[in-house]
C-alpha cells in the first residue's frame, strides 16, 4: 500500500485543462435538429390555447409540438418517473414533459420547436403563441403552508405527505419536561441554484438500421437514466444506449429524470433524426432542479450543565412545483443527522413536504444533511449560550462516547454510526486555527470598539454517506438499491482495465480507482484504463451520488483485485508447482515463501491466463473477476471546522478572513482529490451562508436566474484554507474508506454564521438568516441600536 | 442566452462607423468590447438589427500625453488603461479604477469608450472621469465636438452622443491631487453596489457609484468641501441629489448609508 494515501495528480485533468474534454455539447451527429423550448412565463395558469403556425412556418423549422400533440402521438406511457414515495399517501401530481392543462412553474415546457439551428429554434419558440388563463400562485413554502392558494387546481391541499420519525414520544415529552434549558431555532434553507460549470444537454442519436438509440446526457446517473427512460417511454430498455461524456460538475443537479432528456431520445425515435439540446445559463435556473427550501424548526432540551436530554426537529420542505426523482426524500437523508455528533437519548422528527409553483427541488450537494447539520451546529451554539459555556465546550460535554473511540454505534435516530473519535478531532482543529489567539483577538478588538469586529464559528458535523446498503434503502421506500459493481480484467500484455458503474463528473475516479488497482495488483497506476459512464461499456451501476463512489464502487473494485489476485495466484501455484498458500503476493510479483528464485509477475501470469496453454484443470481462460459490493452499513465522515469571519459594522460586509477544517473520512486513497473535494465542498457551503439565493417575487418569477445576479462565489471570496485531518476507518467497508465529496459543504455553512453571529453577539444578534447580505447584518446592527445610523 | 438575428456590419475608421451610423439610425448600434451589449442581447433586453463592430479600427486605442491633459482613445481596453504609465503618473485614479472593473477577461475586452458611452450608472469608469473633470470627444457627420464629462450623462444609460456620433477619445486633465476610490460589493468582480471616486485639490470633485440613474457627482459634498465643511460634515450629505436604486444588493436607504460612509472613507483617504 504505497500509491494509495500518497497525494497524486489527476490523469484527467492534461485533457481538461487544454480544452479537449468532449462534453455533449461537443458531440455532434449529421442531420441533428436542435430543441428550442417555449416555456410558461406564469408560475400557475391554465393553458386555454397554443398557436404553432407562425412558428412552424419559420425558417429552418422542423416542426413544432404543443403539450397536447405530443400527448396524441403517444410518445411515453409514464410520467416522469418519482423512485422515493417516502409515505404510501404521498401526493405524487403527473409530472409530464410537456404540459397539456396547467402550467405549474415559470420554465415549464409548454411547447417544443425543433429546427435546424439553436438560433433557430429559440427564434422559433418565440413564435410560438400560448394563450394562458393565470391563476393564483403559490410563489413561496410560507404561502404554500398558510396561504389559500393552491398549487395544483386538481389537489386540495399543498401538503404533499407527513413523515414522522419520532422512536419514543414519551420519552422525548419527557426529556423536554425535565430540561433545565430549552433552547429553539428556527431556520430557514434558501433554494439554491446548483449551477454546475457544464449547462445540462442532450443529444438522442438513433441508429439508421437497428432501432437502437443512445442519448448522450450531461448526467450522473447514465445507468439509472437507462432504467427510467425505459419505464417512461416503453423504449425496450435492451435498445437503449446512454452515454455521459465528460460531465462538467453535478452537485446531484444532474441526477435527475429531465424532460429534455425524455424529448430528445422520443422525438428521435420517432423521427429517426438525431436530437438536440443545451440549456442556457438562465434556462438551468428554471429546467433544472434546484436544491434546499426548508424552513426547520429545532428544539434542544438539556440539563442544567447543558447534557443534551432530547431533541425536536420539524421541517417544511419545498418539493416545487413536482416530486422529481428523489425530491420527497431529501429532507430525509437529513432526518437521522439532526442529533448531529451528539449523546441525545431522546429524539423526534417530523417532515411535512409541500408544493409550491416553484422550480422543483431535489439533491444538491449534501441533500439533506446540510440544513441537519446547519439546524443541530446552530441550535448548539445557541445552547452554549443558554447554558453560558462556549461553543466548544458545549460539544464536548455532549460527545457520543464522551468524544473517545467509537464503533457500531445506534444513536437516536436508530442508526447505528459506523466509527467516530470526536474529541482528538477537535482538539487538532481548535489548535490549528489558534482557536485561543483568535478568542484573544476578539476580545480585543471588542475593547478597542473598532469598526471590524472578528467572530469565530464551530460546526462538528457527522454525516451520513456511501449510499448504501440495499436493505435499509428499502427500509426508507426508495426505489433502488445501493450497490455498486466493478469489473477488473488483465489484458495479454499486463495492462489493467477496469469498468465501474460509479460515474464520474468531475471527482476523478480515473486517477483515485487507478491508484487503488495499482496498490492492489503491483501494476504502475498509467497501465490501468478506467471505463465508465457508457451502459454499452459499464452495463452495471447505480451511479455517483451522495459521496458514494469510494466507499461502495471504489470498495468493489478493490474487492475484484482481491478476486484477481486468488485467481493469479492458483495459476502460479500451479506453474511454480507450489502449494498457493506458500505463495505471497507483494509488489505484482508471487513468489514461493523460502525459495527467492521461484517467482511469476502477475503481469506475465495475465497473458499465461489469455494464451491458456497451462492452466490449472478447468481453470476458465482470462484473469478478469467481478464484484458487486452491496455494504452492510452507511459510512459516517465527521470533522471540525472553524471559520473566522470579520465584520465591518459600518458597512455591514462580510469578510471570511480565515477557515480552519480538520475532516475524517478514514483512509484516504489521494490525498490531493481529498483536498480539492474538501476546498470545494467548503466554498459551495460559505456560498449558501453568505451569497447565493434563488430569489423568487410574489408571482413566482426568479428574480437571479443569472450569474449577474446569482453570486456564486469566486476564488477571490475566499481565504486560503488550513486542511487536515484526522483518521477513524470504517467498519461498513473492507478500505474502511467513508465519503468526502459532501462532507465540506455540509460543515461550513453553520460554521460560518456561526461566526456571524458570534460577531454580532455583543449586539445580542442570536441568529440571521442566509445568505448573511451585508444588508441584512447592518439592519440587525440598526435594531440592536435602536434605529441610530 | 441566443441573441435574435442581426446584420453585422466591420469599420475600419471613426468616419466609416459615422457613415453606418448615419445610414441604419437608430437600428444601428455601435460594439467595442461587447461586454455591455452582447449581455444585453443574449438576454434579448436588446436586439439590434445592425451591429457596427468598431473594435477592430485603427488608431483609437492609444494613450498619449496631449500637454494640459491626456489623451485616452475611445478603444483603449481597461487593462490598458490599468497598465499605462503615463496614467499612472498623470491621472492614477483612472489606471486604479479601471484595474478594479470587473475581472481580468472583461478588462481584456470592455474599452473606457465603450463604458462612458453606455453610461452605466453601475459603471465604475465614468464616476472617475467625472471626479477627474474629464471630457468626452465625440465624431459625427458635421465633424467633432468635446463634452465635459459633466455635461455627458443624461439619464438612465443615456448620454450626450447624437444617433450618428461615436466617441473617439476620453480626455482627462493632468492631476496631482489626492484621490481616492472606494467599491463595495459582495464579490470581487461585481459592480458596484455604491462606489465613490474623489479628487480633492483646489476644487475637490467627487462622484458617485449607483446613487442615481446615470454617473454622477456628489454636489452637496463638493460645496460643503469648497466652503470648509469637515470630511464628515460632508460626507453626510453625500445622499442629497441622488435617487439610489433598490434590488437585490440592497435597498435604497442601505445605498444611502454606505454613501455616507464610503464619501467619508473616500476623503480620509484621498487627504492622506
Amino acid at each position: 500500500m504505497t500509491i494509495m494515501g500518497t497525494p497524486r495528480l489527476r490523469k484527467e485533468d492534461p485533457k481538461l485543462l487544454t480544452g479537449e474534454g468532449k462534453f455533449v455539447d461537443d458531440i455532434h451527429a449529421p442531420g441533428e435538429l436542435w430543441m428550442g423550448m417555449v416555456r410558461s412565463p406564469y408560475a400557475h395558469a391554465k393553458i386555454v390555447s397554443v398557436d404553432t403556425a407562425e412558428a412552424a412556418a419559420h425558417s429552418g423549422v422542423h416542426a413544432v409540438y404543443s403539450g397536447k400533440d405530443l400527448e396524441e402521438m403517444g410518445l411515453w406511457i409514464a410520467p416522469l418517473p418519482c423512485v422515493w414515495p417516502v409515505t404510501d399517501d404521498m401526493l405524487n401530481p403527473p409530472h409530464v414533459p410537456v404540459v397539456t392543462e396547467e402550467a405549474n412553474f415559470v420554465g415549464e415546457i409548454v411547447a417544443v420547436v425543433l429546427a435546424d439551428s439553436r438560433y433557430g429554434a429559440v427564434d422559433a419558440a418565440e413564435l410560438v403563441e400560448v394563450s394562458y388563463e393565470e391563476l393564483p400562485a403559490v410563489a413561496s413554502l410560507d404561502a404554500a403552508v398558510t396561504g389559500d392558494a393552491l398549487a395544483h387546481s386538481d389537489l386540495d391541499t399543498n401538503k404533499a405527505y407527513h413523515w414522522p420519525l419520532v422512536p419514543d414520544p414519551d420519552a422525548l415529552d419527557a426529556a423536554f419536561a425535565n430540561a433545565a434549558h430549552t433552547v429553539t431555532g428556527t431556520f430557514v434553507q434558501q433554494r439554491l441554484i446548483p449551477a454546475a460549470m457544464e449547462p445540462r444537454g442532450v443529444l438522442a442519436v438513433p441508429s439508421p438500421h437497428g432501432g437502437d438509440i443512445t442519448l448522450y446526457s450531461s448526467s450522473q446517473v447514465p445507468h439509472i437514466l437507462k432504467v427510467m427512460v425505459a419505464a417512461t417511454t416503453g423504449i425496450p430498455e435492451n435498445k437503449i444506449r446512454i452515454v455521459a461524456p465528460a460531465v462538467g460538475g453535478g452537485f446531484g443537479a444532474k441526477l435527475n429524470i429531465n424532460p429534455d432528456e425524455i424529448l430528445a431520445v422520443t422525438l428521435a425515435n420517432r423521427l429517426g433524426l438525431p436530437v438536440r439540446w443545451t440549456e442556457t445559463r438562465s434556462e438551468a435556473a428554471f429546467s433544472t432542479h434546484q436544491g434546499r427550501g426548508q424552513n426547520q424548526t429545532i428544539e434542544i432540551a438539556a440539563d442544567a450543565k447543558g447534557k443534551i436530554l432530547g431533541v425536536r426537529v420539524h421541517l417544511d420542505a419545498d418539493m416545487g412545483a413536482y416530486m422529481r426523482l428523489i425530491t420527497p426524500g431529501v429532507p430525509l437523508l437529513g432526518s437521522f443527522l439532526y442529533t448531529g455528533v451528539y449523546d441525545v437519548p431522546a429524539f423526534g422528527f417530523t417532515c411535512d413536504g409541500y408544493f409550491t409553483n416553484l422550480t422543483p427541488t431535489d439533491a444538491y450537494r449534501g441533500a439533506g444533511r446540510p440544513e441537519a447539520s446547519y439546524a443541530i451546529e446552530r441550535a448548539m451554539d445557541l445552547l452554549a449560550n443558554e447554558v453560558g459555556v462556549g461553543p466548544d465546550e458545549i460539544r464536548r460535554r455532549n460527545y457520543l462516547n464522551g468524544g473517545e473511540a467509537f464503533q457500531d454505534l445506534e444513536v437516536a435516530s436508530t442508526l447505528v454510526f459506523d466509527s467516530g473519535h470526536y474529541g482528538p478531532n477537535l482538539d487538532k482543529a481548535l489548535e490549528l486555527s489558534d482557536y485561543a489567539s483568535l478568542r484573544a483577538e476578539q476580545q480585543r478588538r471588542r475593547e478597542a470598539g473598532e469598526s471590524k469586529q472578528l467572530g469565530i464559528g464551530l460546526c462538528t458535523y457527522v454525516e451520513i454517506c456511501g449510499l448504501a446498503p440495499s436493505r435499509a434503502l428499502a427500509g426508507l421506500n426508495y426505489g433502488a438499491g445501493g450497490w455498486e459493481h466493478a469489473l477488473v480484467r488483465f489484458l495479454p500484455t499486463g495492462k489493467v482495465e477496469v469498468v465501474t458503474g460509479s460515474t464520474p463528473h468531475g471527482q476523478g475516479h480515473e486517477t483515485s480507482w487507478s491508484m487503488i488497482v495499482a496498490d492492489k495488483l503491483g501494476v504502475d497506476p498509467d497501465d490501468v484504463e478506467v471505463l465508465h459512464s457508457d451502459t454499452a461499456i459499464s452495463p452495471l451501476g447505480l451511479d455517483t451520488y451522495g459521496s458514494r463512489s469510494l466507499s461502495v464502487g471504489g470498495v468493489a473494485i478493490s474487492m475484484a483485485c482481491d478476486k484477481v489476485v486468488e485467481k493469479a495466484r492458483l495459476i502460479a501455484a500451479h506453474q511454480l508447482e507450489a502449494n498457493p498458500d506458500d505463495l505471497e503476493f507483494s509488489g505484482g510479483v508471487f513468489r514461493v515463501k523460502g525459495t527467492p528464485t521461484a517467482e511469476l509477475p502477475i503481469q506475465g501470469i495475465a497473458y499465461e491466463a489469455f494464451t491458456a496453454h497451462n492452466l490449472p484443470d478447468g481453470m476458465e481462460p482470462n484473469l478478469q473477476e467481478q464484484m458487486t459490493f452491496d455494504p452492510p452499513n452507511f459510512a459516517f465522515p465527521f470533522g471540525t471546522h472553524v471559520a473566522v469571519v470579520e465584520v465591518d459594522e459600518d458597512t455591514g460586509g462580510v469578510t471570511l478572513v480565515g477557515y480552519t477544517a480538520v475532516d475524517d473520512c478514514g483512509p484516504q486513497v489521494n490525498p490531493l482529490i481529498v483536498e480539492g473535494q474538501v476546498h470545494g465542498g467548503i466554498v459551495q457551503g460559505v456560498a449558501q451562508a453568505l451569497w447565493e439565493e434563488a430569489v423568487y417575487d410574489e408571482a413566482g418569477n426568479c428574480k437571479n436566474p443569472s450569474f449577474l445576479d446569482y453570486l456564486v462565489p469566486s476564488s477571490m471570496e475566499v481565504p486560503s484554507m488550513v486542511l487536515d485531518s484526522t483518521e477513524t476507518p470504517s467498519t461498513s467497508n473492507p478500505l474502511g474508506v467513508k465519503g468526502v465529496g459532501e462532507a465540506g459543504t455540509i460543515g461550513s455553512a453553520a460554521a460560518v454564521i456561526n461566526a456571524v453571529c458570534d460577531a454580532l453577539s455583543p449586539y445580542g444578534v442570536t441568529d440571521i438568516e442566509m445568505p448573511a447580505t451585508p444588508q441584512k447584518i447592518w439592519r440587525k446592527i440598526q435594531d440592536a441600536k435602536g434605529g441610530e445610523a | 442566452m441566443i441573441p435574435a438575428a442581426l446584420k453585422y456590419v466591420e469599420v475600419d475608421s471613426a468616419a466609416a462607423a459615422v457613415a453606418a451610423l448615419s445610414e441604419y439610425g437608430d437600428d444601428a448600434k455601435l460594439m467595442a468590447g461587447g461586454h455591455s451589449l452582447i449581455p444585453l442581447m443574449r438576454f434579448r433586453l436588446a436586439a439590434p438589427a445592425v451591429i457596427v463592430d468598431i473594435s477592430r479600427m485603427g488608431g483609437l486605442s492609444d494613450i498619449r500625453d496631449a500637454g494640459e491633459h491626456i489623451s485616452v482613445g475611445a478603444l483603449a481596453r481597461h487593462h490598458v488603461v490599468e497598465n499605462s504609465e503615463l496614467l499612472q503618473a498623470q491621472a492614477p485614479l483612472l489606471a486604479h479604477v479601471a484595474s478594479k472593473v470587473g475581472d481580468p477577461s472583461v478588462r481584456h475586452r470592455g474599452t473606457l469608450g465603450g463604458s462612458m458611452a453606455h453610461g452605466d450608472p453601475a459603471s465604475d469608469l465614468p464616476a472617475a472621469v467625472l471626479a477627474l473633470g474629464g471630457s468626452v470627444v465625440l465624431q459625427g457627420p458635421d465633424g467633432e465636438r468635446v463634452v465635459a464629462a459633466d455635461d455627458f450623462f443624461t439619464g438612465f444609460l443615456e448620454t450626450a452622443t447624437a444617433e450618428t456620433e461615436i466617441i473617439t477619445e476620453i480626455r482627462i486633465p493632468k492631476s496631482s491631487a489626492g484621490w481616492s476610490f472606494q467599491k463595495f460589493n459582495r464579490r470581487a468582480q461585481d459592480w458596484a453596489i455604491v462606489g465613490v471616486a474623489a479628487v480633492l485639490g483646489d476644487d475637490p470633485r467627487v462622484s458617485l457609484i449607483n446613487m442615481g440613474p446615470s454617473p454622477m457627482r456628489a454636489s452637496a459634498v463638493e460645496a460643503a468641501l469648497a466652503g470648509g465643511a469637515s470630511m464628515a460634515e460632508a460626507a453626510s450629505l453625500a445622499t442629497d441629489g441622488t435617487a439610489a436604486p433598490t434590488d437585490l444588493n440592497g435597498d435604497a436607504d442601505y445605498r444611502g448609508h454606505l454613501a455616507r460612509v464610503f464619501v467619508e472613507r473616500a476623503l480620509v483617504e484621498a487627504a492622506g
